[in-house]
């Protein structure tokens, strides 16, 4: 869909970025540049998934992999979701390190039984005799008619399982950054992507590194409100901080990087400082990571609030297709901002 | 009658194995058959608190399904663990004290009957949801495929597993990538209560699908060890030759209920005379009328080994029993694994770098 790519593109902002602060990658390009060093440090590195050799490659993050490191790491595979997540489960037992792409979360739903009562699992189960070394990619879709069964925001399904990591990395130096520690994690790892980052740009170090779950980052220092999220919608927040700045309020912004471990220290540091606490997800605002995230402030520093906790999420409908409804259904900028002024007078 | 016995028992059984492979296989399936009856005995009592499912009239199916691996060769059960974690060679005390919920079982008491697990042994784990272990085997092949180890990868379910779709996928990855797969699927006509001309379209045989699937497919007589042992031999030498995975449908039937002690034929869900038709081809009795008749097992050499298995379950019963419980600094600990694959190395400015 050429027109789904356009929307991304014009979606995406400009970043101002100095060559002095280092390399410039796209998104897509950090996270090739991952699965490239991890796969040449270790032969047990595979990458598999619904079309990784095809000419769309992923969304181009497995492009030029196959070519690279053969069709026995890197390789297509049928249509059979529970299935494929099963046979990573064994392989990831049996010592090697899968990693495997979904075209969209929503395929994830197919697999549940061997994502959450197999691989996520197995370790206790076992009493740590076995691990599941895994990592499953998928980028959550938005706009031009993904609908329903093709833009489901899932990682609130999934942030109550015990046994597995979900993290939602926001820039291209988190991106690369997490897929290695992906990798190199001992357990389940689920990322959960976001089709409208997938075409940023920032900086990003060459070589191996890591960035650690658990573990959230201020992208943005305020002193009113407190914005607390992960993923795309933290894009949103930002440019929401950045004219709300203008109009005298300030914001802090913090990126939580992965939900599942949960950095519950900087959620309380944030509040403690501000009073006021915001939290954004890409997901539906119901039981999920908004829910979370809510509960932590809720329980854990009481009486640092000064008004009640906000939720911007998806309503507890299902995503419509068409264009108009689409506006309706989703959060923008003005949504985030409407929140916060909410909070503030 | 409509699951009666359809085998031929001993009558046509020839073979090339030796008296002591051969006997080898007749104690293994004593020794199942008798630990199950043990624990069948005390689980009354109410100190083993964990769901059971018994094996037994199933020995020959699970002995030979396992006798022919090595202990390189991984299997990874379903919910019916019990046979195929002892024909694997899996450790007595290590299952009991997990039957008794204590600290040294052999999941440390966190995955009970249904998850029974001996490394050392190849017994790789096991899965209580129908089909659930089927592609984690196709799994372990595949990284035995990427890392040139050569092993066969087995696993054991049931004719209820089969209607699951994730086990058809499982096969045609199998199939589609010639990956080592024994695929040892032990039809006892039975879902818990429900027989399955109600669940699967009757005359479309499993073995069948399985075939028309790209597996290599056979269907064998569970009751006769001997029967099962050669088609697994078969199908171990042939996968390990590249010739991708095999299907083995393994007749057999409970002579239990599908879980917890007793026979539950009083329930009126199977008819009677189908277990009587079965119990007449006891796998262990019938094997060792074979036996006696070729003059390679005498009632003497039964009796010794009914003295050793009787004085082992003993000492392994008494041994759970007075295992240590866990405790409260157990529950949390394995959900995740700590370790970090790659060393990550810090340079001047703390940055990780490798």
């Amino acid at each position: 869909m050429p027109w789904a790519e356009a929307l991304i593109r014009a979606q995406t902002r400009e970043s101002v970025l100095s060559s002095e602060q280092g390399r410039v990658l796209s998104y897509v390009d950090a996270l090739n540049e991952a699965l490239s060093i991890a796969m040449e440090m270790d032969k047990k590195v595979i990458v598999l998934g619904q079309g990784v050799d095809d000419p769309a490659a992923s969304f181009g993050v497995t492009k030029g992999l196959q070519e690279k490191f053969g069709g026995e790491r890197v390789f297509d595979v049928p249509l059979s979701e529970e299935g494929m997540t099963g046979i990573i489960t064994g392989a990831a037992v049996g010592g090697i390190r899968p990693v495997m792409t979904h075209n969209r979360p929503d395929f994830i739903l197919l697999s549940m039984n061997q994502l959450v009562t197999h691989a996520s699992k197995i370790c206790y189960l076992d009493e740590g005799k076995n691990n599941v070394p895994f990592v499953i990619w998928a980028a959550i879709g938005r706009g031009w008619g993904s609908g329903a069964q093709h833009s489901q925001a899932i990682q609130g399904m999934l942030v109550g399982v015990p046994g597995l990591k979900v993290i939602m990395p926001s820039t291209p130096f988190d991106a690369k950054g997490m897929m290695l520690g992906a990798i190199a994690d001992n357990n389940p790892v689920v990322i959960i992507e976001h089709r409208w980052l997938t075409r940023t740009k920032g900086v990003v170090p060459e070589g191996f590194y890591t960035v650690p779950f658990g573990k959230g980052v201020y992208r943005r220092r305020g002193t009113d409100v407190s914005i607390v999220g992960t993923s795309h919608i933290l894009d949103l927040s930002i440019r929401a901080a950045e004219e709300l700045e203008e109009e005298g309020i300030s914001v802090e912004v913090v990126d939580l990087r992965s939900i599942k471990p949960l950095d519950e220290a900087i959620i309380m540091e944030t509040v403690q400082k501000t009073g006021k606490l915001l939290v954004v997800d890409t997901g539906w605002e119901r039981g999920g990571v908004c829910a979370e995230v809510g509960f932590v402030a809720a329980e854990k520093c009481f009486s640092a609030l000064k008004a009640p906790v906000a939720r911007v999420g998806l309503p507890d409908v299902p995503t419509p297709a068409g264009y108009k409804l689409e506006q309706l259904y989703y959060p923008n900028v003005e949504t985030i901002k409407k929140a916060v002024k909410k909070m503030v007078n | 009658m409509k699951y009666g016995y359809k085998g031929k028992g001993f009558a046509d059984t020839k073979t090339t194995l030796g008296k002591e492979k051969l006997t080898e296989l007749y104690y293994s399936m004593l020794r199942i058959r008798r630990i199950e009856e043990g624990v069948e005995a005390h689980y009354h009592e109410d100190e083993m608190k964990t769901p059971i499912h018994l094996v037994i009239g199933q020995e020959a199916s699970c002995v030979g399904a396992c006798a022919p691996l090595t202990k390189e060769d991984l299997v990874y059960a379903s919910h019916r663990t019990h046979g195929v974690y002892l024909a694997k060679g899996g450790d007595l005390k290590a299952m009991l004290s997990e039957f008794f919920c204590r600290k040294n079982g052999c999941a440390g008491s966190r995955g009970g009957s249904m998850h029974l697990i001996d490394q050392s042994v190849g017994m790789a784990g096991s899965s209580a949801i129908c089909g659930g272990n089927v592609p984690i085997v196709v799994g372990l092949a595949l990284a035995a495929h990427v890392q040139g180890v050569k092993r066969v990868n087995m696993c054991t379910f049931g004719d209820g597993a089969a209607e699951e779709g994730v086990v058809w996928e499982a096969i045609n990855f199998a199939a589609l990538k010639k990956l080592p797969v024994i695929f040892f699927c032990e039809n006892n006509f039975f879902s818990v209560f429900t027989p399955l001309y109600k669940r699967q379209p009757e005359n479309v045989e499993l073995w069948k699908k399985a075939e028309a699937f790209g597996a290599k497919s056979v269907v064998v007589d569970g009751s006769n060890v001997v029967d099962v042992y050669e088609a697994v031999a078969k199908a171990r030498e042939g996968a390990l030759n590249g010739d991708g995975p095999y299907f083995i449908e393994s007749r057999v039937y409970r002579w239990r209920g599908h879980g917890g002690a007793g026979d539950d034929n009083s329930k009126g869900y199977r008819d009677p005379a189908e277990l009587s038709d079965w119990k007449k081809v006891c796998p262990i009795e019938s094997y060792f009328e074979f036996l006696k008749t070729n003059q390679l097992l005498s009632d003497a050499d039964k009796e010794a080994m009914e003295k050793d298995i009787k004085a082992e379950f003993e000492e392994a019963y008494e041994f759970a029993r007075n295992s240590p419980e866990p405790d409260e600094s157990d529950l949390a600990t394995h959900v995740y694994s700590e370790r970090i694959q790659y060393e990550v190395k810090k340079d001047a400015l703390g940055r990780s770098t490798h």
